[in-house]
C-alpha cells in the first residue's frame, strides 16, 4: 500500500502520450494562452483609458507660498479624473469627460456689492495683478475622501483690501458661471443653478484663503474650476466655489447651494468636523485618495491652529 | 420547480447564468489592473450595488413576463438568478466589511445605526439570506410549497429596500435610483393587477357575495 501523501502514479499507454512535435511546441500554446488571457482580460476591462499627461501650459513664476504640508502630493491624473463638479455631470469621471465644452477665455469676475470701488475685471488682468504662489493643502471632501492638491493661486485677502469693503460687507458671496449650453449638468436639476457659495468676511480674509488659478505648477484644468476658484482649506470641498464670475460684498449670510439642496445635511460654515456626523457618512475619517486604509480626519481637517480662533464661542455642533 | 429537459434550453440557462457574472469578472479584472479610477474601493462598491439591485430585478421579472407574454421557460432561470443576486450582495458587503472599513465593527455598527441608507441596504441584505439558505429543493420540500412560497415573499420587501438604499445613497441626482424603482413599481403593479383580476374573476358572478 503506498503512504497517503503519495499518489500513485498511474502507468501511461502510450496513445494518451504526447507526439514529440507536439511537445515541442507546448512554450508556443502557453504564449498563445496567456495572449488569449490578456486580450480576454482587455476586453472584459474595455479599451485601456489613455494616460493622463497634462496638457495645460505652465504658469511663470510661481514662488513657493506658506502654509505647506510635506505630505505626498494626490497625483495629477487622480486630481483631474476624480471630481464633484456637478455642472459637467454628476458622476465622478463625468467632468473631465466634458471639460472640454466649457469655454474659459473671454472670462471676467465682476466684483460688487459692498465695496466703494465695484469692478468688472478681466481673467488676465485679474492674474497679474498678484505674484502667484504654491500652497500644498490637503482637501476634504464632504463624501469622506481627500486629496493632497500643489494649488497656484494668490490670497483673496490683499484682492479684498484693494477693493475696499464697506463697513456693511459682513460676507462674501460667490457665484458660479452660468452656461448650460457649456456645462451638461446646468441642464438638469442636480442642483439649483447657478451654484453659489459664501465665506464670513473674516474667512475670507484669513491668508489660507486663495484664490487658485493653477495646480502643479501649470494653468487650471477646467474640470477642477478653471480659470479661477476659491480655495478653503479647512472647510469640506464644497464651499471651495469653481469657475467664478461673481463676487458680491454682502451685510447678511448669502444663500450656499449646497445648504438650500439639504439644509440638515449641509451648514453655511461646513467646516471639516470630525465630531459632526454627516447621515450619510462619518466624519471621524476618511480615505485619502490613493491609501487603502482609512485615516483619522482632523479638526479643521488639520488647519485649526491657524482658523479655530474665527469661532471662539460658537457652537460648532449648531453651527455646521 | 421544472428544470430544463432539452439541451437547447439548458445551455440558453447556462449562458444567461454566465452572462450574469460577467460585471463580476470585469469589476475584478479592472481592479487587478488598478483601472477603477482614482477611489476604487467606492467604485466596486458602487458598481456591485449597481448590479445587484439589476439582477434582483431581472430576478423578479419572470412572473410578470409570463402573465405578459405567456412565456414560461423565464421561470426556470429565477432560482440560478436569485442566487447570483446573492453573490452580488455579498461581494458588495465585503468590500465594504472588509476593505472599505478594513473589518472596524465599532464603525460598521455606528453605519448601521446611524446612516439611514445603511440601514435599509443591511435589512435588505439581511433579508436574502434566508431566501439563499432556503434555495435548494431539499429545503422546498422541508417546509412545504405554501410556507417555503411565503417566505421567498421576502425578496419584494428586499428588492424595495434595495432601491430605497440607492435612493438615500445619492447626494441629488436621483435618475439612476429612480429608474430602479419605476423599474421596481412597473414589475409588481404587474403582478398585483393579476392577482386582483384572478380575484375578482374567480369570486365574480358564482361568488354567493355577488349573486
Amino acid at each position: 500500500m503506498s503512504p497517503l501523501w503519495r499518489p500513485d502514479i498511474p502507468s501511461v499507454p502510450s496513445s494518451e502520450i504526447t507526439p514529440e512535435g507536439i511537445y515541442l511546441r507546448r512554450r508556443d500554446f502557453l504564449a498563445g494562452g496567456a495572449a488569449a488571457a490578456t486580450g480576454l482580460t482587455f476586453a472584459l476591462a474595455g479599451c485601456k483609458p489613455k494616460p493622463i499627461v497634462p496638457t495645460e501650459p505652465a504658469l511663470a513664476g510661481v514662488a513657493p507660498g506658506p502654509f505647506g504640508t510635506a505630505e505626498p502630493r494626490t497625483s495629477y491624473k487622480d486630481i483631474t479624473t476624480y471630481n464633484n463638479f456637478y455642472e459637467l455631470g454628476t458622476d465622478k469621471s463625468d467632468p473631465s469627460a466634458n471639460a472640454h465644452r466649457l469655454k474659459t477665455r473671454p472670462w471676467t469676475v465682476a466684483f460688487e456689492g459692498e465695496i466703494a470701488k465695484p469692478q468688472v475685471i478681466d481673467i488676465d488682468a485679474l492674474l497679474g495683478r498678484f505674484p502667484l504662489e504654491e500652497r500644498v493643502y490637503r482637501l476634504r471632501c464632504v463624501e469622506a475622501w481627500s486629496m493632497v492638491i500643489p494649488w497656484v493661486g494668490f490670497p483673496l485677502g490683499p484682492l479684498i483690501k484693494q477693493l475696499q469693503p464697506t463697513s456693511r460687507a459682513k460676507y462674501v458671496a460667490f457665484t458660479t458661471k452660468l452656461a448650460p449650453d457649456e456645462m451638461p449638468g446646468q441642464r438638469t436639476g442636480a442642483l439649483e443653478w447657478p451654484y453659489v457659495e459664501g465665506l464670513r468676511m473674516d474667512e475670507a480674509l484669513h491668508p489660507l484663503t486663495i484664490l487658485a488659478v493653477g495646480m502643479y505648477g501649470r494653468v487650471m484644468p477646467n474640470q477642477d474650476g478653471a480659470p479661477i476658484r476659491l480655495v478653503v482649506p479647512w472647510k469640506y470641498g464644497f464651499k471651495s466655489i469653481k469657475s467664478i464670475v461673481r463676487v458680491r460684498f454682502v451685510e447678511t449670510e448669502p444663500p450656499t447651494s449646497w445648504n438650500r439642496q439639504a439644509p440638515n445635511e449641509y451648514g453655511f460654515y461646513s467646516n471639516v468636523n470630525p465630531e459632526v456626523d454627516h447621515p450619510r457618512w462619518s466624519q471621524a475619517n476618511e480615505r485619502r485618495i490613493g491609501e487603502l486604509r482609512r485615516r483619522q480626519t482632523l479638526a479643521f481637517n488639520g488647519y485649526g491652529k491657524e482658523v479655530a480662533g474665527l469661532y471662539a464661542g460658537m457652537d460648532l455642533r449648531k453651527s455646521f | 420547480m421544472a428544470k430544463p429537459k432539452h439541451l437547447g434550453s439548458r445551455l440558453a440557462k447556462l449562458a444567461i447564468g454566465v452572462l450574469a457574472l460577467v460585471p463580476a469578472a470585469r469589476i475584478g479584472v479592472l481592479a487587478l489592473q488598478g483601472d477603477l479610477g482614482a477611489n476604487p474601493i467606492a467604485d466596486a462598491m458602487n458598481r456591485l450595488g449597481f448590479w445587484t439591485l439589476t439582477l434582483l430585478l431581472v430576478t423578479l421579472s419572470p412572473t410578470p413576463i409570463q402573465i405578459v407574454t405567456g412565456w414560461k421557460w423565464p421561470l426556470r432561470l429565477r432560482r440560478m438568478l436569485g442566487l447570483e443576486t446573492f453573490l452580488y450582495v455579498c461581494l458588495h458587503f465585503a468590500v465594504y466589511l472588509g476593505v472599505d472599513q478594513f473589518f472596524d465593527f465599532a464603525a460598521i455598527g455606528k453605519d448601521i445605526v446611524k446612516r439611514k441608507f445603511i440601514t435599509v441596504g443591511f435589512a435588505a441584505f439581511l433579508l436574502l439570506i434566508p431566501l439563499a439558505i432556503t434555495s435548494t429543493d431539499g429545503m422546498v420540500r422541508r417546509l412545504g410549497f405554501v410556507r417555503w412560497k411565503r417566505l421567498h415573499r421576502l425578496i419584494y420587501l428586499a428588492a424595495a429596500l434595495g432601491v430605497v438604499h440607492f435612493v438615500w445613497r445619492v447626494k441629488s441626482d436621483l435618475r439612476q435610483p429612480l429608474i430602479f424603482g419605476a423599474a421596481l413599481a412597473i414589475l409588481l403593479g404587474i403582478r398585483t393587477l393579476h392577482t386582483l383580476r384572478t380575484l375578482h374573476a374567480t369570486r365574480g358572478p358564482t361568488s354567493p357575495r355577488h349573486s
